[in-house]
C-alpha cells in the first residue's frame, strides 16, 4: 500500500487566549505582552514557539506553549489595564492537529473550501472542515488545524480519511 | 435481412486494445469484449444490438448514441451494494467481470411480458393517465394509482449499502475549460498563454473530442495540442471528469471517476469538485439530433455519428449493411468510414436535393449512391432493422424503393450542448440557418462583476466546423423535423421523439390541440424529456413539431430550462466523505468515555451525544432512570453538564447589556452571585434560560442551555455588532472550556468535602444561589450552588482537559455514599417533580415567560428588555391565552406527552374544540405517582377542576388540574 498523503498527528501542550480589544487602540500593546509582531488582518505572526493570529477585526488569538500560559494571561491583562478588553484562556475548548507531508495540501482542499495549495504562509484561515469548524494556517512541511475539543474524533477522522493512500489530487 | 457477423472489424478501433480480451456478463450470458471498450461496444462487438425495453411501451431498444446522450441502453450494473441503475452502456468503460442486467423487462429482456404495452398504445395516448383514471374515484386510490406506482420508476435501487469511498475536493482556477475537444484545448493554450492558471476538464478517458475520428490529421492536432499544455506549469488536464452543473459566480460542480473501472484498489471511487472559476468556457460540443421517420426507434437505427465512433474509435461493425439518412452533410463522414471499412453503404438518403460539395463528392466517388430530395417512409423490422423504404422528401410517404440493411445512421443535423451556459442564466438565440439554438453573445450569465463568466466555444457556441484547417466545406443544413415533410397521421404516431419515455410526434401534437402550447406544459403532459436522459436528443426536435403544430417560429416557443446536473450524479457521490462514522460531527464531553463504559444509552441533543440513563445489568432505560432518581434524592448523583452553554460577558456596559437580554435585571447581581434569567427573542416568546453568575465588577458568566449555546452566543454577537455597536461588551462562547458536574443529592456537600480543597462549602459561606471559586481535589474549580433537581446541589466547573479526572475522583469517594451518574432523562423526570420548566417542553417558541408563571423572573423595574414591548401586545396581556398548570392523574395512569384537554363544542372545521394540552408527562419514582404539567385556558384559576385528556386508540383520561410543583414545595431541601 502507498504511503498516506500526509500524517496526521495530534498536539497536545498547546495554551490559548483569546484577546477581544479595539486592534487599532491596545493592538501593539498586546503584540509586545505577547512578544510577537501584530498580525494584519487574516494573518498570523510567529517566532517558532508562540503565534499570533488575527481571528475578527477585534479579536486574537495566542498560541503558546502551555506552561507560558499563565505568565502571558497576566502581560495581556496588564497590557489592557485601562481599556476595555477582554483575555480568556480556551487551551482546552480546542483541538489541534498538524498535518504534514508531500501532500498535506490535498487534505485540506478535500475538506475545507481554500485553495490550500496557494494559501499563503502567515496567512490565517477561519473556515470549516466539512461539517466543523477550524482555522488553518501553514507550518513547516504542512499545515496546522485547530477544531473544537468536542468535535476532535470526527476532525481526526475526516482528515485521516481524507489521507487515505493512493488519492492525491494530482490529475490521473 | 439478417444481422450478421462478424461484427468486431479486423482492423481499426483507435480506443481499444486488442491483445486484451475482457470476459464480462450480460442477462446471464458470458460475454467477451476488449481492453478499451465501452459496454455498448463490447455488446455490438458480440451481436447484441438489443439492450433494453422502452419505459411505457417496453418497445426493444439498441443503442441510439455513443456517448452522454444515451436515452436507450440503460443497464444495471454491478450486484450487492455496488448495484448501480440506469448506467449508460456508451459511456461506462468494459471491466473484468462486470455483470449487467437489462431493466424494464420481465421474465427476460427476449420475452418481456410488458411488450403488451406496445399493443395497447392507441389507448395510452399523451396524459393517458389525467384522463382514464378519474372514475370512479375510489378507484384511484385503491387501485390506479396502486398499479401505476407499481410500473413507475426505470431500474431498481440497490437494495445493499454502497460499500465503496467517495470524497470532494475544492478547486480554484482563473480559467476552467469544460471539455477536452479541439475548441477546449485551444481555448486553454491561449488562456494559458495569458498567464491565467487553467483547469481543463474532460468527461471522457480520452482527449480530443469528435476530432480524432471526423478528421484525418485530427488525432495528430490534439497530440499537438496536448503536448504544448502538458509542458505549462499553470495548466491541469483533468480526465474522467464531469462538469455537472454550473452555479452563481463560477461554482462549477464536476464529477471525477477515479476507481469506477476498479473500486476494489482502495482509493475513493468517485470525487465531487467543487470549483471556484473565476471565468468557464464551456467547449461542450454538440449532441446530433435524430430525424422523426416512421419506426425511427427500431434496433439498429442509430444517430450516424455513433455508428462511425463505434467504427472508427473500437472497430466495431454495428452492421454489415449500412443506409445514411441525413439533411446536412456531416453524416456523410459515417458512410465514408464505414465504406473504407469495408462495409456495405447501399444508399445515402438525403432530404436535401441536389447535395453537392466535398463530402458527397467523396461519397460518390467510393462508390455510394446518394439519393437527393429523398426520405425514409418507414424501417421494416420489429427487434432489428430489415430494410427502410424511401420516399420523396417533400411528399406523404408513397413508397418509392425498399432497400435491405441492417443499420439506418441517421443525423437531423446538432445541437450546441449549452447546458453549463444555461444553468445560471445564460440565454439562447434560435439559428434560422443552422437550424440550432445557440448561445446569445450578448446574454451571457454573469459574475458577481455583472460581466458574462461563461463563454461557450467551438461546437457548443454552434461553431461547428471548430476544426479549423482540418475543416472541409459543408453545404447548408436543410431543416428536418418530421419525414417525410407531408407525412400522414399514421406515419406520425410511429415516429418517436423521445425514445427513453416513448413520446412521439402524435404526443406532441395532441398536446397542443389540447391547449399545451407552453413548451414546458408540453413537457410534463406528454413527459418528452423527463427521462433519465433529461431530452438531449428529444427536446429541440419536440419543440420543433409543438412549433410547427402551433403554426409559430421556433424561437417563440422557446426551450424549456436546462437544470443540473448535466448526467446524474450518485447521492454517494453528494454525500462523499460524510457516511459511516463521518456522516456528522458527533460533539462529545470530556467525560464521554467514561459514559461509553458505564453502560451510558446516549440520546442526540443537537450533535451533542448525553447520557439518557446508564443501564445496568438487564436493565432498560425505564428502570434505570427509576434507580438514578431514587439513588439522587436518597444519596448522592452526578450529572455530565458539560454541554451547557457558558459565555463569559464582559466590559463597562455589560450589565446595561444583559438587562436587555434577560427579562430580569442582571446588573444589582451581587459579585459571586447567581440568578435564574429568561431570554425571549424579538417577539417576546421565551428563547432560552439558564443561571447567570456576576464573576467581577464588569463580568458576568451566562449558562444558557445545551442546545442554545451556539445560537446565544449569535444572538449576543448579533446585537452588540449590529445594533449596540457602540456598547463596550466582549463575550466569549468558553461552553468547551470547562467541564461541569453537577452533584446532587442530600449527600452532596459531604461528597465534595471529601475531595479536599480550598473551598468552604458550608451552606453559611456559599449558600443557595452563590459561587465560589478555588482548589477542589487538586484542581482549579468554580463551584456554583446551584440546583435543577430540587436538591442540595453543587454545579462544578474545571478546565476540561480535568473533567474526567474530576469526574472519576468523584466516583471513588462516593462509592459508600451510593454515588450513582445520572442521565438527562432522571434529570427531565427530577426537574418536573419540582415543576421547573424546560424550554422545549414547556415552550415551543409561540410561549410567553407570563404563560408559564414566571412574572417574578420579569423586571418591572426596566424601561427595556427583548420582547418587553411584544408582550404588551393585546393578545399577549387580554388573560385568555393557556397557562401552566400541574395536572394530577385520577386513574394513577401516566397522560400521553402532548395530550389535548378536550372543551365543549366545535371549531368552524368541525374538529373538537380544545383547552389545553400536557406538555411533560412522567412517572414519578419520588412521588411514587403520574406526574405532569400542561398549559390550560385560564389554568391557574381553575385549580381542583378536572380535563378530558382523550388518547389514541379511544378511551378519555380524566386530570386535576394542581399547582406544577409536586416535590418539596418549601424549597427546604435545595436550601439544605
Amino acid at each position: 500500500m502507498a504511503e498516506t498523503l500526509a500524517t496526521i498527528a495530534r498536539i497536545p501542550g498547546l495554551g490559548m487566549l483569546t484577546i477581544r480589544a479595539d486592534l487599532a487602540r491596545a493592538g501593539e500593546a498586546l503584540a509586545e505582552a505577547a512578544g510577537l509582531g501584530l498580525p494584519d488582518t487574516t494573518q498570523i505572526t510567529t517566532d517558532g514557539s508562540r503565534s499570533l493570529g488575527w481571528m475578527s477585526p477585534d479579536e486574537l488569538l495566542l498560541i503558546l506553549p502551555e506552561a507560558e500560559l499563565p505568565e502571558a494571561h497576566e502581560a495581556l491583562t496588564q497590557a489592557l489595564m485601562g481599556e476595555h478588553g477582554l483575555v480568556v484562556d480556551v487551551s482546552d475548548a480546542r483541538a489541534v492537529f498538524d498535518v504534514t507531508g508531500p501532500h498535506a495540501a490535498d487534505v485540506i482542499a478535500k475538506l475545507a473550501p481554500v485553495d490550500a495549495a496557494h494559501l499563503p504562509e502567515g496567512h490565517l484561515r477561519r473556515t470549516r472542515m466539512a461539517q466543523t469548524a477550524a482555522a488553518i494556517w501553514r507550518i513547516q512541511g504542512g499545515f496546522r488545524v485547530i477544531g473544537f475539543r468536542s468535535t476532535a474524533d470526527y476532525l481526526g477522522l475526516i482528515l485521516t480519511n481524507a489521507a487515505l493512500p493512493g488519492s492525491t489530487l494530482a490529475p490521473r | 435481412m439478417t444481422h450478421t457477423p462478424p461484427f468486431r472489424l479486423s482492423s481499426g478501433g483507435r480506443l481499444i486494445d486488442r491483445a486484451w480480451q475482457v470476459p464480462f456478463r450480460f442477462d446471464g450470458r458470458h460475454l467477451k469484449g476488449l481492453t478499451g471498450d465501452t459496454i455498448a461496444s463490447a455488446l455490438l462487438a458480440n451481436g447484441q444490438m438489443l439492450m433494453g425495453r422502452s419505459f411505457k411501451y417496453h418497445r426493444p431498444r439498441g443503442p441510439l448514441a455513443s456517448g452522454a446522450e444515451e436515452p436507450n441502453a440503460l443497464l444495471g450494473l454491478g450486484q450487492g451494494g455496488r448495484f448501480e441503475p440506469n448506467q449508460r452502456a456508451t459511456t461506462t468503460a468494459l471491466t473484468q467481470g462486470m455483470v449487467l442486467r437489462p431493466q424494464n423487462c420481465w421474465p427476460s429482456l427476449d420475452a418481456d411480458i410488458g411488450a403488451i404495452n406496445n399493443w395497447l398504445a392507441p389507448l395510452l395516448p399523451a396524459g393517458f393517465y389525467y384522463k382514464t383514471f378519474i372514475q370512479p374515484r375510489p378507484f384511484w386510490k385503491h387501485l390506479f394509482e396502486p398499479v401505476i406506482r407499481r410500473s413507475a420508476g426505470l431500474g431498481r435501487a440497490p437494495t445493499e449499502a454502497d460499500p465503496d469511498r467517495y470524497e470532494q475536493a475544492y478547486g480554484f482556477a482563473d480559467v476552467v475549460v469544460v471539455g477536452g475537444g479541439i475548441a477546449g484545448l485551444e481555448a486553454a493554450r491561449e488562456a494559458a498563454e495569458g498567464g491565467a492558471t487553467v483547469l481543463v476538464l474532460e468527461q471522457s478517458p480520452v482527449w480530443g473530442g469528435r476530432t480524432p475520428t471526423d478528421h484525418p490529421g485530427g488525432q495528430g492536432a490534439i497530440d499537438a495540442l496536448l503536448a504544448d499544455l502538458r509542458a505549462r506549469k499553470n495548466v491541469t488536464l483533468r480526465r474522467n471528469t464531469m462538469a455537472t452543473g454550473l452555479y452563481d459566480h463560477g461554482y462549477l460542480i464536476a464529477r471525477e471517476a477515479l476507481a469506477d473501472h476498479d473500486p476494489n484498489q482502495g482509493i475513493p471511487r468517485q470525487r465531487l469538485w467543487r470549483i471556484r472559476a473565476g471565468h468557464v468556457i464551456a467547449a461542450t460540443g454538440a449532441l446530433e439530433r435524430p430525424l422523426s421517420f416512421a419506426c425511427n426507434d427500431v434496433p439498429g437505427v442509430m444517430l450516424a455519428s455513433a455508428v462511425r465512433d463505434f467504427i472508427a474509435d473500437y472497430g466495431v461493425a454495428p452492421g454489415r449493411r449500412i443506409v445514411v439518412v441525413t439533411n446536412n452533410d456531416d453524416a456523410y463522414r459515417t458512410a465514408i468510414i464505414a465504406k473504407r471499412a469495408g462495409l456495405d453503404v447501399p444508399a445515402i438518403i438525403d432530404a436535401r436535393h441536389n447535395p453537392a460539395g466535398a463530402l458527397p463528392d467523396e461519397a460518390r466517388a467510393l462508390g455510394i449512391t446518394v439519393l437527393g430530395g429523398t426520405g425514409i417512409a418507414k424501417v421494416k423490422g420489429h427487434r432489428h432493422v430489415e430494410a427502410v423504404v424511401t420516399c420523396a422528401y417533400h411528399g406523404e410517404g408513397a413508397p418509392l424503393q425498399t432497400i435491405d440493411c441492417d443499420v439506418v445512421a441517421m443525423s437531423g443535423g446538432w445541437s450546441p450542448v449549452v447546458h453549463l451556459y444555461s444553468h445560471c442564466g445564460g440565454k439562447l438565440t434560435w439559428d434560422e440557418a443552422g437550424a440550432m439554438f445557440r448561445p446569445d453573445p450578448d446574454r451571457p450569465p454573469l459574475g458577481p462583476d455583472g460581466k458574462g463568466n461563461v463563454t461557450c466555444l467551438g461546437a457548443a457556441s454552434g461553431n461547428l466546423t471548430c476544426a479549423g484547417d482540418l475543416e472541409h466545406p459543408e453545404a447548408p443544413i436543410m431543416p428536418v423535423w418530421v419525414m417525410p415533410a407531408r407525412a400522414p397521421y399514421k406515419l406520425r404516431a410511429k415516429m418517436w421523439l423521445d425514445f427513453q419515455n416513448d413520446v412521439k410526434v402524435t404526443d406532441v401534437e395532441l398536446a397542443a390541440r389540447e391547449g399545451y402550447a407552453s413548451v414546458e406544459h408540453t413537457k410534463r403532459y406528454t413527459t418528452l424529456g423527463m427521462a433519465t436522459d433529461q431530452g438531449k436528443v428529444s427536446n429541440i426536435n419536440g419543440l420543433a413539431v409543438l412549433s410547427g403544430t402551433l403554426d409559430q417560429p421556433i424561437a417563440a416557443t422557446g426551450t424549456t430550462t436546462f437544470r443540473p446536473p448535466y448526467t446524474p450524479l450518485t447521492l454517494a457521490t453528494i454525500a462523499a466523505e460524510a457516511k459511516a462514522e463521518a456522516f456528522q460531527p458527533l460533539r462529545k464531553s470530556p467525560m464521554h468515555s467514561w459514559h461509553e463504559a458505564h453502560g451510558a444509552s446516549f440520546e442526540p441533543i443537537g450533535q451533542w451525544r448525553r447520557p439518557y440513563a446508564y443501564l445496568q445489568g438487564t436493565e432498560d432505560r425505564h428502570a434505570a432512570v427509576h434507580r438514578e432518581i431514587l439513588a439522587v434524592r436518597r444519596g448522592v448523583g452526578t450529572l455530565d453538564a458539560s454541554t451547557l452553554g457558558k459565555i463569559v460577558v464582559k466590559g463597562p456596559d455589560a450589565g446595561r447589556f444583559l438587562d436587555m437580554l434577560y427579562t430580569n435585571m442582571m446588573s444589582n447581581l451581587g459579585i459571586g452571585k447567581c440568578r435564574y434569567g429568561l431570554m425571549c427573542n424579538e417577539n417576546g416568546f421565551l428563547m432560552d434560560d439558564g443561571v447567570v453568575a456576576r464573576l467581577a465588577e464588569d463580568t458576568w458568566l451566562c449558562h444558557t442551555t445545551t442546545g442554545g449555546a451556539d445560537r446565544i452566543h449569535g444572538h449576543m454577537e448579533d446585537w452588540l455588532q449590529c445594533e449596540w455597536w457602540d456598547w463596550k461588551v466582549y463575550t466569549a462562547n468558553l461552553t468547551e472550556q470547562y467541564a461541569q458536574v453537577a452533584v446532587a443529592g442530600p449527600q452532596a456537600r459531604t461528597l465534595l468535602e471529601r475531595l479536599g480543597g480550598s473551598i468552604d462549602l458550608s451552606p453559611e459561606a456559599l449558600p443557595y444561589m452563590q459561587w465560589a471559586e478555588g482548589d477542589l481535589a487538586g484542581i482549579s474549580a468554580r463551584i456554583f450552588r446551584i440546583s435543577f433537581s430540587g436538591e442540595l446541589s453543587f454545579e462544578i466547573a474545571v478546565p476540561s482537559n480535568r473533567g474526567l479526572e474530576l469526574w472519576e475522583r468523584l466516583h471513588q469517594a462516593g462509592q459508600d455514599l451510593g454515588i450513582t451518574p445520572y442521565g438527562t432523562e432522571a434529570m427531565h423526570v427530577m426537574r418536573a417533580e419540582k415543576g421547573f420548566i424546560m424550554i422545549g417542553d414547556e415552550t415551543d417558541g409561540t410561549i410567553i415567560p407570563q404563560d408559564l408563571g414566571l412574572e417574578w423572573a420579569i423586571s418591572k423595574k426596566k424601561a427595556d428588555y427583548i420582547g418587553k414591548r411584544a408582550q404588551s401586545r393585546l393578545h399577549m396581556k387580554d388573560g385568555n391565552r393557556w397557562k401552566l398548570v400541574g395536572l394530577e392523574s385520577l386513574d394513577g395512569r401516566v397522560i400521553p406527552d402532548g395530550a389535548h384537554a378536550v372543551a365543549e363544542g366545535t371549531n368552524a372545521n368541525g374538529q373538537r374544540k380544545v383547552q389545553g394540552r400536557v406538555t411533560s408527562s412522567y412517572h414519578s419514582p419520588t412521588l411514587d405517582r403520574p406526574i405532569a404539567m400542561g398549559l390550560v385556558h385560564h389554568g391557574p384559576a381553575r385549580m381542583g377542576q378536572v380535563l378530558d385528556f382523550p388518547i389514541p386508540g379511544g378511551g378519555v383520561m380524566k386530570a386535576r388540574i394542581v399547582d406544577p410543583v409536586f416535590y418539596d414545595r418549601e424549597g427546604s431541601r435545595l436550601h439544605g
